[in-house]
């Protein structure tokens, strides 16, 4: 029987970026996952680092975002030279298109609280049509204006998950697919994981099994209150460069596609498609380029974002269960630097890092209100 | 939404076959084909093709002169130039024509999109000049367009005896037929003789037709055991080893090179509808599931022809003529006597076509080394991907397709892995030495072609925006910005 | 290399342009088959490597038959048929994205 110090639950990118991280203090890792096909965000996503518009009412989430688009800087090379493999991260700044001048002062007015809330460490700017065309020459004469920082960028979420499974590799880790974790039994100080093909033993147990979590929380005392929100993205041929800054629905990747989403939908457990919906994507990208027009479309899908109640991430030690951890979060590509530099050393011992203090689950709680 | 009886999708035997028997019941049939003309693989450009000498093509091609003429009769909505590019479960069709895209529903939807040549992944594969030999047989039918020498033909299999017998028969020269039938398939095969005894027909056709060949004094190298395509920027030669004379490399010039090792089920919608798959060990493909009278898993879906496995024309139509009735009666249109009594004799019809099945697919078997490549060969022709970026993959711990798809663009390209999810499930397994049903596909997502945005946008235009919305599907307009 | 048969042909002839140079080509052709019959092998180059493709399956699934046709880029050539005055280059690499 395979025993383990941390036995990661999950091999999305949450699970994955934590691994890797534990794999550098020298521990014995395991990564379980399921199969090749399950629902895995991480798959499915559109491979922004993004720090705009997050945490409004939770400042905490935005200095976290930002803290991780500073060890992006980092992370990426890292795993270049660890793995070889380039991840494709830029960091050019974003850009949030505004439609209309209704759309540009909402927006405006949303980020200013954000500033103010975080105590002036996120810093934006707002672009006229003008001050957009100069950033974005390819942007239609239609779109009023746009929000700016320089903190926002991009990456291959693919290479990304790719080259955290070669590094944890590479520091001497285990990545088991086909490894679905039944249930999770303390065992002496450590924990007992029943799997289909015969239990793992370790000491430590996070569990990051994206929307798995909510089934798995619980036999450890925690809870998450996670439900799945469908996005559909389209993807088209290989074209000449065009764009050099992300948008929050389209960018240009690293070989050449544009990728176009998202929607926000509550469909359950169903990650297909909708065509009425991919009309809408593409309506809307057309809108904003109109140059896109025959641009072929070569693909589309649907994935389930691992949403929680208010959109900010949940980080959590059990007390009843010492040992047992829970990460769940949407922006797992945005965040997989804090959590391989910062989540990871917290769990192995370090002192926690205090942007996440009031990220529990807990904060839940507080706005039930007390029945007589 | 317009909302249409029965969607047919395909215009080859099955797909014709089952529109001339739905049109005998009274149901006035859609059948959609993204091609110019009717025909399918078989009976492609049949009613146009330059070559009117009946000899060239053969009597199995002007066989199917009748069902290409029902189509003009006003009884079926044939609609050539139609791509079928969406298609879901609630039976929502998505068609493009031209350049306008469009979708409209049906109550009852029979897959006809028949079969694609086997991936034939070699080294020099991508050259300009190497070429399927279907794919010369295609320029043949329907432009009298022929390889000028020197052409070499390699692999095994009926069709590529077939594509030389007819350019010899059109005066095109063969320099040689590089054949890569290994010697235990000889002996594989006797043990299917039963059936070949009872599809004596075809067996008969085929020794004519090699008989014929070796007429026209076509050099005929066997038991081919390498093959490279070679050439700068385009095949100049092609270089081979036999099992007879393992240490010397033979060659020879050629400006084309055509490869065939059999054709395999075209499953593209099926996969994109999620329904079941087999794997068919004698066949080396996926087989959509299907009943006897071609009911899918998937409910009012219908599969027909060589897209459900391969049992070529005859066994094509009679599959459509079978799915056709199977939707007739689903739609009530047809009882369960008559039913009864319209499919006895079809499937007698179709289990004495398919005797000779198992035979030819023992006897005509892709050796291993050409379904699962070495390490420098590329098997994902769009990316670039070659065996050994798969092989690696599967080292870090990938156990399927899709997760190694994600990592190395393997099957992420315009055809969507047509040209290497064959090749990728059999590497995968062999790898993790998993079984090829534990290993799976690749799960393949609507655009089945690729369509423009502006296409796209359109598409939806015949659904009201406000009824989208009540849907909770327009979300996408306002930002979340939530990534 | 490839070419018409030399045979009895009923067919019109079309002619199209293909990189400034004029085709006399066969009506109801595809460009793919009349571009092959012009002895021309290579299409395309990659927007992976620019390595040189040419037509590999005749029957839309491959994608290694693309051009630009009339302006448009990334046609398949195997699947379009020919027209009087058309013009067709080389797809080379990646399309690129006209304003
Ligand atoms: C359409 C879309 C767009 C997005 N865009 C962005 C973006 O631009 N930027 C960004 O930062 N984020 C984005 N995200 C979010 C990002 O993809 C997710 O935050 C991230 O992938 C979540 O990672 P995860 O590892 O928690 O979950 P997942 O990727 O879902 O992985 C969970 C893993 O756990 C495994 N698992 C489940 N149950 C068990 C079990 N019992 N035992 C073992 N394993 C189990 C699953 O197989 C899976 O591999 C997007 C998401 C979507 C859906
Ligand atoms: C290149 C090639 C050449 C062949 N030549 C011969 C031969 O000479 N003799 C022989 O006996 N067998 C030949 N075969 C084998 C062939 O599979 C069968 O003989 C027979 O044609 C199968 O009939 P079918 O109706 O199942 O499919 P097909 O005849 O293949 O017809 C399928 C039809 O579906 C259409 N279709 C597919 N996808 C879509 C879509 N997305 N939208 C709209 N339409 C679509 C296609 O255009 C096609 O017309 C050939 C196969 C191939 C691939
Ligand atoms: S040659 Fe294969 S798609 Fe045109």
């Amino acid at each position: 029987m395979a025993n383990y110090d941390f036995a990661v639950v999950g091999g999305g990118l949450v699970g994955s970026a934590i691994a890797y991280g534990l794999c550098s203090s020298g521990h014995r890792v395991a990564v379980l996952d399921e199969g090749d096909v399950a629902y895995r965000a991480s798959r499915g996503n559109f491979g922004l680092v993004w720090v705009q518009s997050k945490g409004l009412g939770m400042p905490n989430y935005s200095d976290w975002s930002q803290s991780s688009s500073r060890l992006w800087l980092e992370l990426a090379p890292e795993l270049k030279a660890l793995t070889g493999i380039d991840v494709q991260h830029r960091r050019p700044g974003g850009v949030h298109l505004c439609h209309t001048e209704q759309d540009w002062l909402a927006r405006r007015e949303t980020l200013n609280r954000l500033a103010g809330q975080t105590q002036g460490s996120f810093r934006f700017e707002m672009l006229d049509h003008q001050a957009l065309a100069a950033l974005v020459p390819a942007i239609g004469g239609d779109v009023f204006g746009a929000s700016w920082t320089e903190m926002d960028g991009h990456a291959n979420p693919l290479y990304l998950l790719r080259a955290l499974h070669a590094g944890i590799a590479h520091r001497g880790g285990h990545y088991l697919q086909g490894s679905a974790v039944r249930w999770v039994h303390r065992d002496g100080s450590g924990f007992r994981l029943k799997r289909d093909s015969g239990d793992v033993l370790c000491g430590s147990v996070i569990l990051a099994a994206g929307l798995g979590n909510r089934g798995l929380a619980e036999q450890v005392g925690l809870e998450a209150p996670l439900a799945p929100n469908r996005g559909e993205v389209l993807i088209t041929e290989r074209v000449a460069p065009l764009l050099e800054l992300p948008t929050t629905y389209l960018r240009q990747t690293g070989e050449g596609s544009l990728q176009i989403g998202d929607s926000h939908e509550d469909v359950g457990m169903n990650d297909g498609t909708r065509t009425a919906v991919l009309a809408d994507i593409a309506s809307r990208a057309l809108r904003a380029f109109p140059r896109l027009k025959d641009v072929r479309i070569v693909r589309s899908w649907g994935a389930l974002r691992v949403m929680t109640p208010d959109g900010c991430p949940i980080y959590q030690a059990s007390e009843t269960h010492p040992g047992a951890y829970l990460a769940c979060c949407h922006s797992g590509v945005t965040l997989a630097a804090v959590h391989a530099k910062r989540l990871a050393p917290w769990i192995s011992g370090s002192a926690c890092p205090e942007e996440i203090i009031p990220l529990t689950a807990e904060r839940f709680h507080v706005r039930v209100p007390e029945t007589a | 939404m317009r909302t249409i009886p029965l969607a047919i999708i395909g215009a080859g035997p099955a797909g014709m076959a089952a529109a001339a028997t739905a049109a005998r019941y009274g149901l006035k049939p859609v059948l959609f084909d993204e091609q110019p003309a009717p025909g399918g693989q078989i009976y492609r450009a049949l009613e146009s093709t330059p070559l009117r000498r009946p000899e060239l093509l053969g009597e199995d091609y002007w066989h199917g002169k009748s069902l290409v003429q029902a189509l003009r009769d006003g009884a079926i909505d044939y609609r050539p130039g139609h791509t079928v590019w969406q298609l879901n479960r609630d039976g929502e069709v998505g068609l493009l024509a031209g350049d306008r895209a469009e979708l409209i529903r049906a109550e009852r939807i029979v897959l006809a999109t028949g079969a694609q040549e086997r991936p034939f992944p070699i080294p020099g594969w991508t050259l300009p000049g190497v070429m399927g030999a279907g794919a010369a047989q295609v320029l043949l039918k329907t432009s009298g367009v022929a390889a000028q020498a020197p052409l070499v033909l390699a692999g095994s299999g009926p069709l590529l005896y077939l594509v030389a017998a007819q350019y010899s028969r059109a005066g095109a020269a063969v320099a040689a037929i590089l054949e890569t039938t290994p010697r235990e398939n000889f002996r594989h095969a006797a043990g299917h003789i039963g059936g070949a005894v009872k599809g004596w027909r075809y067996l008969r056709k085929g020794l004519s037709l090699l008989k014929e060949l070796k007429r026209a004094g076509i050099r005929h190298e066997h038991q081919v055991t390498e093959l490279h395509a070679e050439g700068n920027g385009r095949l100049q030669h092609v270089r081979w080893r036999t099992a007879a004379r393992p240490d010397v490399w033979q060659q020879c010039d050629a400006t084309t090179l055509l490869l065939h090792h059999g054709v395999v089920p075209n499953v593209q919608m099926t996969r994109a509808l999620g329904g079941e798959h087999d794997w068919s060990e004698a066949q080396l493909c996926w087989c959509p599931r299907r009943d006897s009278l071609g009911r899918s898993d998937i409910e009012g879906f219908f599969i027909a022809g060589d897209g459900g496995g391969i049992g070529g024309a005859k066994s094509a139509a009679l599959q459509g003529e079978l799915a056709a009735l199977a939707a007739l009666a689903s739609l009530d249109l047809l009882d369960d006597v008559a039913l009864h009594r319209e499919t006895a004799p079809r499937h007698r019809a179709l289990a004495s076509e398919l005797a000779i099945r198992p035979f030819l697919d023992a006897l005509y078997r892709p050796g291993d080394r050409w379904r699962r490549p070495a390490d420098e060969v590329i098997v994902c022709r769009c990316e670039e991907v070659s065996a050994g970026e798969v092989r690696r993959v599967a080292k870090l711990g990938c156990s399927g397709p899709n997760q190694m798809k994600s990592f190395t663009r393997c099957g992420m390209g315009p055809c969507q892995g047509r040209l290497c999810g064959l090749t990728v499930s059999e590497i995968l397994a062999e790898e993790t030495g998993q079984s090829i049903e534990q290993t799976g596909y690749y799960r393949l997502r609507p655009p089945f072609k690729p369509i423009t945005l502006g296409q796209m946008a359109s598409a939806a235009d015949g659904t009201d925006y406000g009824q989208r919305q009540q849907q909770g599907s327009t979300a996408v307009v306002t930002e979340k910005a939530s990534s | 290399m490839f070419a018409y048969l030399k045979q009895p042909d009923a067919r019109e002839t079309v002619t199209i342009e293909f990189e400034g140079r004029a085709l006399a080509v066969r009506e109801g052709d595809t460009v793919a088959a009349a571009l092959l019959a012009s002895g021309v092998d290579i299409f395309r180059s990659t927007p992976v490597s620019e390595s040189p493709r040419g037509p590999w399956c005749m029957m839309g699934g491959c994608f290694d038959c693309l051009l630009e046709i009339d302006g448009v880029p990334n046609r398949q050539g195997c699947q379009i048929t020919v027209s009087e005055g058309m013009t067709v280059i080389r797809q080379q690499g990646a399309r690129r994205i006209s304003p």
